[in-house]
């Protein structure tokens, strides 16, 4: 029965979202475009950093790849090809710098994702006032909000499918073993560099994509705009918050926690990022694996603790 | 040209080797990997400003206040945010892992308020502006006194750590963190002392940076990156290791925006940081882990 009406849920849930543009006005297909690039990647995130353990700060250097490809290259390649272009060089960037640091341990890993959006910004700055000439770019292409909202509506059901899939495949088990311990894992047969290398891959093309699909909300871009710090932030607590281990993790920390953050932008433009920096902070000392983990733990606790009490007050 | 790059790559090397010995003490003593560091720096640098442009205090004497500031901060930062997920980590993994993501959220926090407080513009003051002639070439004279300041912290940390019981305590805990307490070393007091001396370093390494270069509210991140990497090509924990990786980054930086193009020095900084991790991830002079 489960069975059946999960992906009938499922397929309901992503028919309703389609229908959205039809009824919402334009904020609310603004606000949808930015809570479906915020659940796309923070499920993309998860992806890669949930079962490995290996916390990824470079989000927004892909992120900003793909925007950039856009910006770059609007003019010149047509729109569906301008995304397979943005896909390419992520994949390409990925390829290189999973090569170079997956074989490293975890926390030389962090720092150097921690520094490397930092360091594709500078490059793209230096290039663009050297080379080109100009630091800003406009883009301009004929895509709608309309078909942003759907495209990335799209990308984030590929997402989640294949979220679900590599829960279920071999590779998902690799990486579980991975995860758990990478000795065992190595004992066990497991290509650990290439394992870790593809979903590494998976994962950032999918962010590049996020990028991309987004760049033309913005018309005019810069370094500074593409490669915002905060969009790895905001990733990476939203993973966090829903527990980067579970499915359905990203999207309940992704949904709650965007909101919020509007509505703080909103009201509270200067103290944002001290909201910002509490809130996340809070997450880590009081639900370090996650809502949905501690849901679980507790409802187990309380089930158990039921049956067993009720006995002695029968007594 | 090449020895005034040499003489300024020596200045900026002296300021990276004085910050980065306070982040290999908190990394390698209380193993916390604190990416708020820079914002520490930041924080530091902007009440040098602040007690010079409004109280007409000078720098050196800032320090006296700013130093005992950051070491407060630093016992503040580890008392309240660290010691709880020291007590829950399992290992030492889950620990960096935890402690990484807290110092990500405290960043935010510390950059935040100092946004608020005196907004994203670039912050300097002039202080000892005058030119000084060394070896043929013209220094200001606030470079020079940055570089004796790095170099009398940096000397009388090491002096501290190797020549005192307590210091040779502090390293017990950092080559061997389980073995220490059969000595009867405490463990948790060495790493929140660790960790308040990083903080005062941090802060002795932000008032140099504020008299010759310019700062905003958002450039932490850079100093943090910088710290970690010499950190790390020096060997976490290993202070003449940050000492001398830090001059050579500074080396590197000065000739890289000298002889090649001012815009790729961050580009060379991290050309050598991979470099390094790909080739020698204990550092260049420390031997590989087991």
């Amino acid at each position: 029965m489960i069975r059946l009406l999960s992906p009938a849920i499922f397929l309901a849930v992503v028919a309703a979202l389609a229908y959205v543009p039809f009824v919402a006005d334009s904020y609310g297909v603004t606000l949808g475009i930015g809570m479906l690039g915020y659940v796309t990647l923070a499920t993309a995130w998860a992806l890669f950093s949930g079962p490995t353990r290996y916390v990824s700060l470079a989000t927004v250097a892909f992120f900003g790849i793909g925007a950039y490809t856009v910006a770059v290259f609007s003019e010149t390649i047509p729109y569906p090809l301008l995304l397979v272009t943005a896909g390419a060089i992520g994949l390409g960037v990925a390829v290189v710098v999973g090569f170079s640091t997956l074989r490293l341990a975890g926390v030389y890993f962090v720092i150097f994702t921690f520094g490397l959006a930092e360091l594709i910004r500078q490059l793209v700055t230096w290039y663009e006032v050297n080379m080109a000439g100009t630091l800003g770019r406009y883009i301009f292409l004929p895509v709608t909000p309309e078909g942003i909202y759907w495209q990335l509506l799209a990308l984030a059901t590929i997402t989640f499918l294949i979220s679900w899939w590599i829960g279920r495949s071999r590779i998902g088990l690799a990486l579980k073993v991975i995860g758990d311990d990478e000795v065992v894992a190595a004992h066990c047969g497991i290509d650990i560099a290439r394992v870790k290398l593809a979903l590494f891959a998976i994962s950032s093309v999918i962010i590049t994509l996020v990028g991309a699909i987004q760049a033309p909300r913005w018309t005019y871009v810069e370094p500074v705009i593409a490669f915002n710090p905060t969009i790895s932030f905001l990733t990476l607590i939203m993973a966090l918050l829903g527990g980067a281990n579970r499915l359905m993790g990203p999207i309940l920390g992704a949904v709650p926690l965007f909101l919020l953050f509007e509505w703080l932008s909103a009201n509270f433009p200067n103290h944002y990022s001290i909201i910002l920096g509490l809130v996340f902070i809070a997450i880590v000392f009081v639900l370090p694996r996650g809502v949905l983990a501690f849901a679980e733990e507790n409802w187990k606790r309380w089930r158990r603790t039921t049956p067993e009490n009720l006995p002695a007050v029968a007594e | 040209m090449l020895v005034a790059a040499l003489l300024s790559g020596l200045v900026l090397g002296g300021t990276y080797a004085l910050v980065a010995m306070g982040l290999t003490l908190q990394y390698g003593i209380s193993r916390i990997m604190n990416l708020a560091y820079g914002e520490m720096i930041i924080a530091a640098a902007f009440l040098a400003y602040v007690m010079f442009s409004g109280l007409g205090l000078n720098p050196v004497a800032g320090l006296l206040i700013a130093v005992p500031a950051g070491f407060a901060l630093g016992y503040a930062v580890y008392g309240v945010m660290m010691s709880p997920l020291v007590k829950r980590a399992r290992d030492k993994a889950s620990l960096e892992i935890d402690s990484i993501l807290a110092t990500f959220g405290l960043l935010f926090v510390m950059q935040g308020v100092m946004l608020v407080a005196f907004g994203a513009n670039f912050t300097s003051y002039s202080y000892l502006n005058d030119p000084v002639t060394i070896f043929g070439t013209t220094l200001a004279a606030n470079r020079v006194l940055a570089l004796v300041m790095a170099v009398v912290f940096g000397g009388g940390l090491y002096l501290l750590l190797t020549r005192t019981l307590w210091g040779t305590a502090l390293r017990a805990v950092a080559v061997n963190p389980a073995a220490a307490p059969l000595v009867g070393i405490d463990v948790n007091r060495a790493a929140r002392l660790a960790f308040a001396i990083g903080g005062g370093l941090a802060a002795a390494g932000g008032v140099v940076i504020s008299m010759y270069q310019t700062f905003t509210a958002t450039t932490g991140v850079v100093f943090t990156m910088k710290a970690l990497i010499v950190v790390i090509m020096g060997g976490v924990g290993n202070l003449i290791g940050a000492l001398s990786a830090g001059l050579i980054l500074g080396l590197v930086e000065t000739f890289v925006a000298t002889y090649v193009d001012p815009g790729l020095t961050l580009a060379a900084t991290y050309g050598i940081f991979l470099a390094v991790l790909l080739w020698r991830p204990a550092g260049l002079f420390g031997r590989v882990a087991r």
